[in-house]
């Protein structure tokens, strides 16, 4: 039994299904970001006076990721109209740059996940603080981002000696509110911390405060929806183009559908970039 | 022989459809120039000390919208779509809203939902 309205439009929506499949799944979307908003501003507003993170993550990269998702929108909306043009070969080229344009975005993101992972906030049995990214190559204590936190309390690690060093390429800020909200250009040192003077020790992982935890959360989900969207993308472009050759038409609604979605990904991002990043 | 085009191959299409097409692909390069240029906008406003961190949230999201609407409208072909679209989507809205109201109400200092 052929399924009705699977291409053509249904004469009195004026709709085809795949197209209010995909508007009732980017609803149930809108509510499963809505919620996720609504935690935030709960976490952002209920923070102690002058608690709230500022420029911990680099506004620079952010804002390439917007262009870059900018650019793959534009590029996605270009392939269709190419499509309905019947030029198949510009369709690939376009689609083409949104895949490679996805691909950027998933790498900036890696490495500013990345970033966080080996940036730590050590601090001393003294009392002080010292905040920066560690120098791998020059520490010796055991570290690893999935055997956090590596010391609790002044006890090391297991494997870790007396010994042992953390070296940081970072600063030293007089307090949790010069913590919480760096200068935009403060100077960093090299600083080498015998593990014997370490009282707790923890990187900017989700575990690290309640910022962390919902800008992973944030941008993991926006991530896996990038990774979605790509793959889905690629299958209608690479394995699935033969179906152009057998129903055009059928062809061009699923790139319409696929787009819409790479839209509401973009949408999302617009409004993470201030969210996380500026304000 | 097939009757169907090669993937390669130029499809014949309406000259109306590609006139059409072309006057979209012209307003796609303008919303796009336009939302690179908010996003420019965005930053530089949040470097700008308006004397008060509050003036900065709105700016920064009235910025943002203005641009999800370039993205919805334009690119999702919001501004020119179907009744039943809009219909899902003005629940979604009402939805969002309540989602968002309660959030709001639940950190009133007169409520008992939420202890500070």
């Amino acid at each position: 039994m052929e399924i009705p309205y699977a291409v053509k439009a249904r004469p009195d929506t004026g709709l085809y299904n795949a197209k209010v499949g995909i508007w009732l799944f980017l609803a149930s979307e809108v509510m499963l970001f809505g919620a996720l908003f609504c935690s935030y501003i709960l976490l952002r507003v209920n923070a102690p006076e002058g608690m709230w993170p500022h420029h911990w993550l680099n506004i620079w990269l952010g804002m390439t990721n917007t262009i870059v998702l900018i650019l793959s929108s534009v590029t996605v909306v270009m392939g269709w109209a190419s499509l309905k043009m019947g030029q198949f070969n510009r369709y690939k080229f376009y689609q083409g740059i949104t895949i490679l344009c996805a691909l950027i975005f998933l790498g900036i993101k890696s490495f500013e996940y990345h970033d966080k992972f080996i940036h730590y906030k050590v601090t001393l049995k003294d009392g002080r603080v010292a905040d920066g990214h560690l120098q791998p190559a020059e520490t010796t204590l055991p570290v690893a981002w999935h055997l956090q936190p590596v010391i609790v309390d002044g006890n090391l690690a297991k494997g870790a000696k007396p010994t042992d060093k953390v070296v940081l390429e970072g600063w030293w800020p007089k307090d949790e509110v010069a913590l919480m909200n760096p200068p935009l250009e403060h100077k960093t040192e090299n600083i080498e911390i015998p593990a014997s003077q370490i009282k707790t020790m923890e990187n900017y992982g989700p575990w690290h405060n309640t910022y962390t935890a919902i800008y992973f959360v944030l941008t993991g989900l926006h991530a896996l929806h990038v990774i979605a969207g790509c793959i889905v993308i690629f299958a209608i472009w690479g394995p699935l183009a033969k179906v152009w050759e057998q129903d055009p038409e059928r062809y061009i609604n699923r790139v319409e559908v696929s787009g819409l979605f790479w839209h509401f990904v973009d949408l999302v991002w617009i409004f993470l970039f201030p969210v996380l990043y500026l304000l | 022989m097939s009757d169907h085009p090669s993937p390669t191959q130029t499809l014949p299409v309406d000259p109306h459809t590609v006139e059409e097409m072309r006057h979209h692909i012209r307003r796609y390069l303008i919303v796009g120039v336009a939302l690179a240029i908010g996003t420019a906008l965005t930053v530089w406003a949040s470097l700008i000390n308006f004397g008060s961190r509050e003036i900065n949230v709105v700016v920064a999201l009235v910025i943002a919208s203005a641009k999800g609407f370039l993205v919805a409208g334009f690119f999702m072909h919001l501004i020119s779509e179907k009744k039943m679209i809009y219909a899902v989507l003005g629940f979604t809205a009402f939805f969002f809203a309540g989602l968002l109201f309660l959030t709001l109400w639940s950190m009133a200092h007169d409520n008992l939902i939420h202890i500070r």
